[in-house]
């Protein structure tokens, strides 16, 4: 049988927010694209995005700008953010929402006819634009029909409207493939039929998004499984910071047919409330210092707020997420929790049943018909699950090329720096359009000055073997097992509180697993067999959580989303290093780097009593680099 | 074999596997929608029975023919004959082609005859026992692209039943300020068919959904918006009318055929 | 309170297959995909389901639920008798792949042919002002998760392959009906296209799409008619046909 090849200037792997627009943006410079995606068109994960995308375009309070958006982002990661990336996602954001609407994208309007934007944790200014709570959705279609747009445009010109850009749907890239230390082009399989696939293609954009199936319980699909992370890892790119996960503060623990699902920041930026069973508002009680004087300390003034937002701190509900999320487990772990693990989300007793159905619509349909939970009527039980990994590929700012791995490019999720060691809400969505279009820019002036690299023989034999051989073993260890083992070790010692021995334990047992799962055996045959698609999953899992846990150690301070209950407070010192894990084949490694230093003119956007709770006498002296 | 028995589908062999009593709700309209039918040609033929004392069957109205009785035509105008080529002409032939155009060719309607009557499909996902379907891209069914004449002639008619609702306010000697059951069941029955005719789907595209833009027509939106409520119910109106319709006639004939009395509340 | 219950699940591809029956758990609150998968990881390891989410929002887990087009993650196991057998299926409009998975591309082919926005060349990013009054109805059809649920009941091609050339289906009337009511776009011809193109008219109106549509859009009354209603403007009604003519508008 022949092996199906496949010619490219661009490979994009997966089809999310940053992939589609990585895509666009490459299309749009005139190169051939594949998109690959593991599901069907249009099912990414970015659907289920619902706040908003953050944009400082200053629509509904003209005080806004990128700089204070800027500001937001970096106190939000707490400082650990990579400037540069953190500079040009607050300015670009706003030209890449207005481009969607060019594009026929919808976003909810102002009375002025502008698009809307609402208030979301962590954002000085109602800076999200929205639609209802789909906001995802709209991404992805909108960027879904702009590449039919450039599709029917290449069939008027060739006649054929898959000449220019094809979408590889319901496929898996288990390689990345490199000749002569360059990218060459990417190797896989056909979910549905479980033959093989090869690309060449000088320039391979990942953008395969999160984490999340690495842990128990989680907001991520079946689809978070790490890919693009473990393969950019095996490429020879680093990941950096990969301990800072995003537990989502409230994500559904009751009833178990929606466990995991997460209940948006709208929620509470609508007026819900966070009680605990003994009925009491808590979240007054864990207001960190350095948020004292941007959030109320009372309920008086924290339900002003929702009136008047010029004139009172706001409600501490919507402090940053790990804030949330620390605070709710803390409760929990008090015995103050529901029965179920969780704390009360009660969004009824402020607002009337049909504005709640007006502004969280698929919210409360959500509930309603997954689990005949009334939001309009009842609380949410609520706690954190994991929903989004800050850490990722190391990249260049300006262009998401993977540092160390030429032809490699990382945009989205899947990249690391941009959140630092916490994403502020709403950032994700723009994240995904500023860096997938620099991508995709990216990639286009790589290949257009270094052309095609061929890949070798050898290269597709080695791919293909290891495609066959869990086939070959009979009697092996099942992988459904192994992936349950793995998230149980993820869950109970890398979570959301972690301690330096139960991480040294973690970081064994993963490695035993990582042994057995060398010797992982499929039954029945390769067409649509999910069996077959989770023993690559898990070796991808696997390399990621080793990433995690063997960063988390090394990092002996608490940050965002990283708590260490063995060092319980951030340090100075450990602000100005990244975790840069790599791979030898063998195993992960992680050696400490330092993090650019931020340059005079963003230094200075900031009050310097801010950046004294963050930064050492030495640096604050300094004043920034020039 | 086609349709979901095509050789590419999942091979199953039931026309479908629902397990609901899908098959009652067409088998309730088809009845409906028959007897209606059967009684209301009955109707149109009879040629009598429609009038009686300030009370006219809405089947029968605007009457205009020759062989109307004076007192149940519109100040004496009868542009029709009697009868055409020795054939019978009952006032009811007509007028009545307007209003059964105008169900015939509304949306909900046809919905709900396709079902019942024509079974294409019986239920959603069961499989219909044509082998070929074009839809309305041809004739007969593109006249249903019609609906709209039908819809400006239906108003006509409503405006004329209405007038026929005021003027049962007058005791049989004829005069005002009395009413009686028979002024309740007409005034009952032209407002459900207002309310059908307002809630019809050419009515809100007409009033407004053809508009691009709402917010340069803000009366246009408003009244749309109205329209889209009622909308909503087309159905139940359609029904509720339907039925009104028919027992305002059923009323008006046993009225003058002496089976029943017309009571007067004053 | 995990009970047993009963399962029938067709399983096989395009050569053959047929109903299995299995007894399962299902646990208080689950939906129907929370069984199938403890069916695939306990019973059938290969059993073949596509899903993404798991919450309502990707429209990845559509089959056939006693015999009606549902969304597994959408359907709860106990709005099922006790005693019930659940009956599992894949789509029945589709080509069948495997057990529960069926080749969908029909709807991206449909997809790539309706005629994409177009923005007004002169309103550069940023600049566009619009109503929301202007944009509710076109955001309606948006809020479609392509499920295909409608373009699977519908009976058009669920009934009859061979329409399949020349009928678009309502997902992609929705999608004809938000861009015709979109308040920018610039593409003058949709209705015209609609109707001879897309295969509009093909449509009786049945309402089958809007009964499974697990967005509630009301795909009938909101999209379909009233493009129904926009095709006569331009082509069934003299009257308006005579107004355009006469008044150089826009076929509205």
């Amino acid at each position: 049988m022949t092996l199906e090849r496949h010619t490219y200037d661009v490979l994009v792997i997966g089809a999310g927010g940053a992939g589609l627009r990585a895509a666009v943006e490459a299309r749009e410079s005139g190169l051939r694209v594949a998109i690959i995606c593991k599901s069907l068109f249009g099912k990414a994960h970015t659907v289920m995005a619902e706040g908003g995308a953050a944009a400082s375009m200053g629509n509904v309070n003209d005080k806004d700008s990128w700089m204070v958006h800027f500001r937001d982002t970096m106190r939000g990661g707490k400082f650990l953010s990579n400037f540069r990336m953190a500079e040009l996602h607050a300015k670009e954001a706003p030209d890449r929402i207005w481009e969607l609407e060019t594009w026929g994208a919808l976003f909810d309007r102002t009375k002025e006819g502008k698009i809307s934007q609402r208030n979301f944790g962590g954002h000085e200014y109602p800076r999200l634009a929205h639609v209802g709570d789909r906001t995802g959705l709209e991404l992805i279609r909108t960027m879904q029909q702009k590449i039919v747009q450039l599709q029917q445009k290449d069939g008027r010109e060739t006649g054929d409207m898959e000449s220019g850009i094809k979408v590889f749907a319901e496929l898996t890239i288990t390689d990345i493939l490199k000749e002569n230390g360059k990218i060459s082009g990417a190797y896989g399989y056909w979910r549905e039929s479980g033959e093989e696939v090869l690309f060449e293609a000088p320039a391979v954009v990942i953008a395969t998004g999160g984490v999340g199936k690495t842990f128990k319980i989680t907001s991520n699909s079946w689809e978070g499984t790490g890919d693009g992370h473990a393969l950019a890892l095996k490429a020879g790119a680093n990941l950096v910071d990969m301990e800072f996960l995003q537990f989502h503060p409230t994500g559904m623990v009751w009833p178990p047919s929606v466990r995991g699902i997460l209940v948006t920041e709208s929620v509470r930026g609508e007026g819900g409330v966070l009680t605990n069973n003994l009925g009491e508002r808590f979240m007054f009680k864990y207001i960190p210092d350095v948020f004292k004087d941007k959030y109320a300390d009372n309920e008086a003034e924290a339900d002003r707020w929702y009136v008047d937002q010029d004139n009172n701190r706001r409600p501490p509900e919507l402090l940053p997420r790990d804030e949330v999320a620390r605070a709710i487990n803390t409760e929990v772990k008090s015995g103050r929790g529901t029965e179920h693990g969780g704390v009360f989300l009660d969004v009824s007793k402020r607002i009337s049943a049909d504005i709640i159905k007006k502004r969280l619509p698929s919210m409360w349909h959500q509930f309603y018909e997954l689990a005949g939970v009334d939001i309009t009527k009842e609380a949410m039980e609520v706690g954190p699950t994991c929903h989004y990994v800050m850490g990722g590929v190391e990249v260049e700012p300006d262009t998401a090329a993977a540092i160390g791995v030429p032809g490699l490019f990382a945009a989205g999720e899947v990249a690391g720096g941009m959140h630092g060691s916490n994403r502020l809400g709403g950032n994700s969505l723009t994240d995904l359009l500023v860096f997938g279009r620099r991508a995709g820019m990216g990639a286009v002036e790589y290949v257009k000055k270094n052309g095609a690299n061929p890949v070798s023989e050898a290269a597709t034999t080695a791919a293909a073997n290891k495609i066959q051989a869990p086939f070959d073993r009979e009697g092996g260890e099942n992988s459904y097992s192994l992936h349950a083992e793995l998230q149980e070790i993820t869950h109970n010692l890398v979570g959301i509180i972690r301690t330096g021995s139960e991480l040294k334990d973690a970081i064994t047992k993963i490695a035993e697993i990582r042994k057995r799962s060398a010797n992982v055996s499929v039954s029945g045959g390769r067409k649509f067999n999910p069996g077959f698609h989770l023993a690559f999953d898990l070796d991808n899992m696997l390399l990621v959580a080793e990433s995690t846990a063997k960063s988390a150690i090394n990092r002996e301070e608490s940050r965002g989303g990283h708590t260490r209950d063995d060092f319980p407070i951030m340090n100075e010192k450990w602000r100005q290093i990244n975790n840069i894990s790599s791979f030898d084949g063998n195993q992960v490694s992680i050696r400490e780097q330092a993090l650019p230093a931020i340059p005079k003119e963003l230094f200075d956007l900031f009050d310097i009593h801010e950046l004294e709770k963050y930064m050492t006498p030495e640096e604050i002296a300094k004043g920034g680099s020039n | 074999m086609s349709g979901v028995f095509s050789p590419t589908r999942a091979r199953i062999k039931e026309r479908t596997l629902r397990t609901d009593k899908w098959w009652l709700q067409p088998l309730v309209t088809f009845g409906v929608l028959i007897s209606f039918v059967i009684y209301a040609t009955f109707r149109a033929f009879e040629g009598a029975n429609y009038y009686k004392d300030h009370l006219i069957s809405p089947f029968y109205s605007p009457c205009l023919s020759d062989a109307c009785l004076p007192e149940a035509t519109i100040l004496g105008f009868t542009p029709f004959a009697k009868e055409i080529f020795n054939f019978p002409l009952s006032p009811a032939l007509i007028i009545l082609i307007f209003p059964l155009g105008f169900r015939m060719t509304c949306y909900y309607y046809r919905k709900s005859y396709y079902r019942s009557f024509w079974m294409s499909p019986p239920a959603c996902a069961v499989a219909e026992p044509h082998k070929k379907y074009t839809g309305e891209t041809r004739f007969p069914l593109i006249i249903q692209n019609s609906h709209r004449y039908f819809f400006y002639a239906g108003l006509l008619l409503n405006v004329i039943l209405t007038y026929d609702a005021i003027i049962s306010f007058k005791n049989p000697e004829g005069q005002w300020g009395h009413m009686s059951v028979g002024s309740l069941v007409l005034v009952v029955s032209s407002t459900m068919l207002w309310l059908y005719s307002m809630s019809c789907h050419s009515c809100r595209h007409t009033i407004g959904g053809r508009l691009k833009n709402f917010s340069k027509h803000p009366v246009r939106y408003k009244l749309w918006s109205w329209v889209s409520v009622l909308n909503h119910k087309h159905q139940q109106f359609a029904w509720f009318s339907l039925a009104a319709v028919a027992f305002a006639d059923i009323y008006v004939r046993q009225v003058a055929t002496g089976a029943w009395t017309n009571f007067y509340f004053f | 309170m995990a009970r047993n219950i009963k399962l029938r699940i067709w399983r096989g591809d395009s050569t053959d297959g047929g109903l299995k029956d299995v007894v399962v758990e299902a646990n208080e609150g689950e939906v129907v995909l929370d069984v199938i998968h403890r069916v695939q990881a306990t019973q059938m390891g290969d059993l073949a389901v596509r899903w993404n989410c798991k919450a309502g929002k990707c429209g990845s887990c559509s089959m056939e639920i006693n015999g009606k087009p549902r969304l597994a993650c959408m359907t709860q196991v106990a709005s099922f008798g006790e005693q019930e057998t659940i009956t599992v299926t894949p789509l029945r409009a589709f080509p069948i792949i495997k057990d529960l998975v069926t080749d969908v591309s029909f709807n991206y082919k449909k997809a790539m042919e309706i005629p994409a926005y177009e923005h007004p060349k002169e309103l550069a990013p940023g600049e566009a002002r619009m109503q929301q009054i202007d944009v509710e109805r076109s955001q309606e059809f948006r809020k479609c998760i392509e499920c295909f649920l409608c373009q699977d009941v519908c009976h058009v091609v669920r009934d009859h392959e061979e329409n399949k050339k020349s009928f678009a289906g309502p997902r992609f009337f929705i999608r004809i009906a938000e861009l015709d009511m979109h308040p920018l776009d610039m593409l003058k011809n949709r209705k015209k296209t609609a109707q001879e193109e897309h295969g509009l008219g093909m449509c009786n109106i049945t309402k089958c799409c809007t009964e499974v549509c697990p967005e509630h859009i009301k795909i009938t009354d909101n999209a379909i008619i009233p493009m129904k209603e926009r095709v006569a403007d331009i082509k069934y009604d003299p009257v308006r046909w005579l107004g355009t003519k006469i008044r150089k508008r826009e076929g509205l």
